[in-house]
């Protein structure tokens, strides 16, 4: 088995007094992506938005359980949510670039991490965007605003924006629902290409974007995570009969 | 046959209110042609470089008004510098900040409300009893804008506040998922996305204080000063203030009343100028964000 890189223990989800998430139990492994699929209203972007803390931001929302991080609860006491987000980051399911160049969105994460040196940050910006796959198209305007890129590059121009601040971990909450089928295969391939240096969750309800995407899949039903395992076992040799039935489309 | 009739009387029905759309429209353009009509048509004669450049003369009779432009524009600028930050301030903590559930917001809200309504001299004796006399600022420029600022604030929160809450909340996730605190954001994003909406607030509260004369007259205003104001603590002439002293303290109406045409012509001008400037910065703010 490989090294694990975020263990997510007993984790309970309440908004007001409705639970959204029983008791998940999810290791996510290091430098693979990670697959959480499941019919809409199952809790997987809020067990996914539980990994960066970005839940605490809604009223009467209550986390029980623990994510263990680097061998530390994110949820412990005196944790700082801000320090968490800045090692997990997040890419999210429509494109939002800032209304600023492509340039200033890439370097947003260094300008606020206290970066300076302007050539530091240019070399930075510009590793993001290539890593990115965004490089060659946007390199002639750079100053140009992200508003003029297609949907598919600007989602691609906030992945650059994501990974400029090399986080560890990538969350991606249905990274290509807003786009085109081949703007789609673009962002795959892209995070594909990103785990040699990042370890990726992604949240789906595409069950062939989980197939062709990741490594391991988790399928969530009802805020329950029914099953996890390697992505090819799930799709051709499910464990569990829910499982099986949200494949084969019996419900969805 | 009764589809047809019941199509007909909707179309007449659609026509009827158009007219009525359309006569409203054309009501109003001439209520505000007439308006700049009546007050250019008697004013503008009385215009010159003297008139713009000068002091009044002769017991208000002669010269021109340049003390009471400089005074209407320091007392502007005066409200600014005390509405915009104090405004856009308690507009972040109301939007931003506050939980939006506290029922201390919704009373704060409402009195924010009810002070948009309180009649303009209301403030004017406010700031009589409070900046002149309780701080001893005495009938200076800065109770006067002290006072124009305070008059102006629920116009500058309530704008500031609807430009805030504009911003797309997409934005904001996006900040505070890289790891930024919630004032980075604030300041780095929201208040970029929100420059637009913030003049918009400014624009609305310049054209209300530049004309406003109850808060002064207490205040601020005086009829006639040697020179211009030299700190803070003197009092000034102000365009709107003087178009009323030249109405009802003049003894030579024949010559005082188009003086007074004249003032209220530089004070539209003045107005629409400030204007036309906001505007064209909100313009230049608002070319970068299509969202």
């Amino acid at each position: 088995m490989e090294e694990i890189k975020l263990r997510i223990k007993d984790l309970s989800v309440f908004f007001g007094k409705k639970q959204v998430l029983h008791q998940v139990n999810l290791n996510i492994p290091a430098n693979k992506v990670t697959a959480i699929i499941g019919p809409s209203g199952c809790g997987k972007s809020t067990l996914l938005r539980s990994i960066n803390r970005m839940n605490d931001f809604f009223e009467d929302v209550r986390i029980e359980g623990e994510i263990i991080f680097d061998g530390n609860n994110i949820y412990a006491e005196g944790v700082d949510p801000v320090t968490v987000r800045r090692r997990i980051g997040m890419v999210f399911q429509t494109p939002n670039p800032f209304p600023k160049s492509i340039f200033e969105n890439v370097a947003y994460g260094l300008r606020i991490q206290g970066w300076k040196n302007k050539k530091a940050i240019e070399e930075q910006v510009v590793k993001s965007l290539q890593a990115a796959a965004l490089w060659d198209e946007v390199k002639d305007r750079l100053h140009s605003s992200a508003f003029d890129l297609s949907g598919g590059q600007q989602q691609r121009l906030c992945i650059a924006r994501a990974i400029a601040v090399e986080p560890e971990i990538l969350l991606m909450d249905e990274p290509a629902s807003a786009l085109d089928p081949i703007a789609t295969a673009r962002v795959e391939e892209l995070i594909r290409s990103l785990i040699k240096k990042y370890t990726i969750v992604l949240v789906t309800h595409n069950m062939q974007e989980a197939a062709r995407a990741s490594d391991y899949t988790a399928f969530l039903l009802l805020g329950k995570l029914i099953e996890f395992g390697p992505t090819n076992q799930i799709f051709t040799n499910p464990q569990k009969k829910e499982t099986e039935d949200y494949l084969t489309g019996r419900f969805g | 046959m009764i589809e047809e009739n019941n199509l007909k009387r909707r179309y007449l029905a659609q026509n009827i209110w158009f007219t009525i759309f359309w006569l409203s429209m054309i009501l109003i353009a001439v209520v505000l042609g007439s308006i700049l009509y009546f007050i250019f048509s008697r004013g503008v004669k009385v215009i010159n470089w003297e008139f713009l450049t000068a002091a009044p003369r002769r017991g208000m009779t002669e010269g021109g008004i340049f003390p009471a432009i400089v005074g209407t524009l320091y007392l502007v600028l005066g409200s600014i510098v005390v509405s915009l930050p104090l405004g856009v301030f308690s507009a972040i903590y109301l939007t931003e900040y506050a939980s939006p559930r506290h029922p201390a917001l919704r009373a704060i809200r409402t009195a924010i409300h009810c002070l948009a309504g309180v009649p303009s001299v209301v403030f004017g004796l406010f700031g009589l009893a409070v900046f002149v006399k309780i701080f001893g600022f005495g009938v200076s420029v800065l109770s006067g804008s002290l006072t124009l600022g305070i008059m102006s604030l629920p116009v500058v929160i309530t704008s500031v506040e609807e430009a805030l809450k504009a911003v797309p909340l997409s934005f904001r996730e996006a900040s505070l998922a890289l790891g930024a605190n919630k004032w980075t954001t604030i300041w780095r994003v929201v208040l970029p996305s929100s420059l637009p909406g913030i003049l918009t607030g400014l624009i609305l509260s310049i054209g209300r204080v530049a004309g406003e004369t109850a808060p002064i007259m207490f205040t601020a205003a005086v009829f006639y000063t040697r020179g211009l104001p030299q700190s803070p603590f003197d009092p000034v002439m102000a365009l709107p203030y003087h178009i009323y002293g030249l109405i009802t303290e003049g003894t030579r109406p024949d010559k005082q009343i188009p003086l007074a045409y004249g003032t209220a012509v530089v004070l539209i001008l003045l107005v629409i100028a400030v204007d036309f400037i906001a505007i064209y910065w909100r313009g230049r703010a608002r070319r970068s964000r299509k969202w």
